[in-house]
């Protein structure tokens, strides 16, 4: 991978620091009237998923990530690993329980996720920002009660525990916001 | 880009920055103070080590010899020719440019405004500051604190008297992710310090604040004085607003042979760190020889100034064309 040097640094640039590879988020030259000029850098570590500072000499250069988002399409686990799909190109690839981590529960056959590549290996696996899911488990619902006020957790068919209105019903498809985790609405199918 | 024709700054803005300049010139006759124009090139360049200067070369129409010209970084060696000639109270808004610098707070090309005050002490030209920034540009009243007294509030050390381990022990405990290699002097730890910790506090803080009598090693172009307490300071402040560094002041230097001294040792620093001599002003110094009038200073970053009255997020949000788009 090629070198940056600081004055290329800015929001999105994949590079290596301390082994692992990170994204930066913030770049601020600091430097003042006469002094010393320093990049003050904040980034994400793209393993751990750690937000950090990093203060680099302005004659610093860094080695780039070869780190890429694809959007591949979830096909089947063996318990091990999680396969996702090339939809065009049918090229398959591995994701270990790290790489999956929180999007563990948003996982459904045939939907597209973007994978974070590092070296042609999946990092970090993203939902989209929502999913359609069906109910596996709930209490059973109470007709009348549509204003929705209170809620019962309900399990869905991924293992995910969201909060639901009273009156839906296992079965029930929801659309559910997978950045916070919530129920957005009733959705017409799958 | 195709949109790389297009103005920085929204045309309002471009309004508003117009409204301030002449508002500015109008606080500067009202106070009987002269503007002038000095040129932006020059034979010689300030010898700071972390200021590069762009250089430039002029060809005569016949002949082959190309010579250095400089763009000023800032327009302070010939207004102070000025002074010096017998001006008195002078101000100038001038472009100036650093090489290399760019970022949120920094472009390569900006807008200086640089006052100088015969008659004025350190902290009457503060006060003068502090007028125009309440009637021109709307800030609140700027507060005081010396250097010493915001080290002593902040890290509970004097800053003035301790030892270099105090300083660099203290700025490794209090800024995170730093080069494990940083090999830097007793100033250049003090200005992390400042950078990282202190500005981000007065950031927090949300009121203007000057900060007056740095080390006498910070000196730059400042007269050394004695602070209350017997300790060499320099007789310089900078301003911060938001966190933001915004103004730099001195009780200029009168003495040829010190200012001479520090433009020598900084030429014999850049050789140790592998940078190019730069040209002395001889005209600057023949000047002082001659009699540079007790004076007060200060440059004010005017592009900083208007983007933090604008509540915008970064200089070239008011800069007509950012340096990209130049």
């Amino acid at each position: 991978m090629a070198n940056f040097s600081t004055n290329e640094f800015k929001g999105g640039l994949k590079f290596m620091l301390d082994g692992d590879p990170c994204s930066i988020l913030e770049n601020e030259l600091v430097k003042p009237g006469k002094g010393q000029a320093f990049n003050r850098v904040k980034y994400r570590n793209l393993k751990t998923g750690r937000v950090n500072e990093r203060t680099f000499k302005s004659n610093e250069s860094v080695e780039g990530a070869d780190v890429t988002d694809i959007d591949l399409e979830y096909s089947y686990t063996d318990g091990e690993f999680w396969y996702f799909m090339d939809p065009v190109t049918f090229e398959q690839h591995a994701a270990d329980a790290n790489a999956i981590a929180d999007c563990k529960k948003w996982l459904k056959e045939q939907y597209v996720y973007t994978v974070t590549l590092w070296n042609g290996t999946p990092l970090l696996v993203s939902p989209p920002n929502f999913v359609n899911l069906a109910v596996t488990e709930t209490d059973p619902g109470l007709k009348g009660d549509t204003a929705g006020t209170g809620g019962k957790p309900a399990t869905l068919e991924t293992g995910a525990v969201v909060r639901v209105p009273l009156f839906m019903n296992v079965g029930d498809v929801l659309r559910i916001d997978t950045r916070s985790g919530e129920y957005v609405e009733r959705a017409k199918d799958i | 880009m195709e949109n790389n024709w297009r103005p920085t700054a929204d045309i309002d803005t471009l309004k508003k920055r117009a409204q301030f300049l002449a508002d500015v010139r109008l606080f500067f006759a009202q106070h009987n103070v002269l503007e002038v124009e000095t040129p932006i090139l020059s034979a010689a360049a300030p010898t700071a080590p972390y200021l590069t200067s762009f250089v430039t070369g002029y060809q005569p129409l016949s002949g082959s010899s190309k010579q250095h010209y400089y763009l000023q970084t800032s327009p302070e060696f010939a207004m102070k020719r000025l002074l010096a000639a017998g001006s008195g109270s002078i101000y100038q808004i001038a472009h100036v440019f650093r090489n290399g610098e760019q970022g949120r707070l920094h472009s390569p090309e900006f807008t200086m405004l640089e006052w100088y005050r015969p008659e004025l002490s350190l902290h009457q030209l503060m006060d003068e500051i502090n007028a125009l920034l309440q009637q021109v540009f709307g800030f609140e009243p700027i507060i005081r604190l010396s250097y010493r007294g915001v080290f002593e509030f902040l890290f509970k050390f004097n800053v003035l008297t301790c030892s270099d381990d105090d300083i660099i022990a203290c700025a490794k405990e209090r800024i995170g992710g730093l080069p494990p290699d940083l090999d830097l002097d007793r100033d250049g730890w003090l200005a992390l310090l400042m950078s990282h910790v202190i500005e981000p506090k007065l950031a927090d803080l949300n009121m203007p604040l000057f900060i007056y009598d740095f080390p006498a090693s910070q000196a730059q172009l400042a007269k050394v004085i004695q602070d209350n307490a017997g300790n060499d300071v320099a007789a310089r402040f900078e301003l911060y607003i938001d966190g933001v560094e915004l103004a730099n002041g001195y009780d200029e230097l009168l003495d040829a042979n010190e200012l001479q001294r520090r433009f020598e040792s900084d030429n014999q620093q850049r050789k140790t760190l592998g940078l190019d001599q730069m040209p002395i002003d001889v005209n600057l110094l023949a000047a002082m020889i001659s009699g540079l009038p007790n004076c007060t200073g200060v440059a004010v970053g005017m592009d900083r100034l208007m983007m933090l009255a604008l509540d915008k997020r970064q200089i070239v949000d008011v800069q007509s064309f950012s340096f990209e788009r130049v």
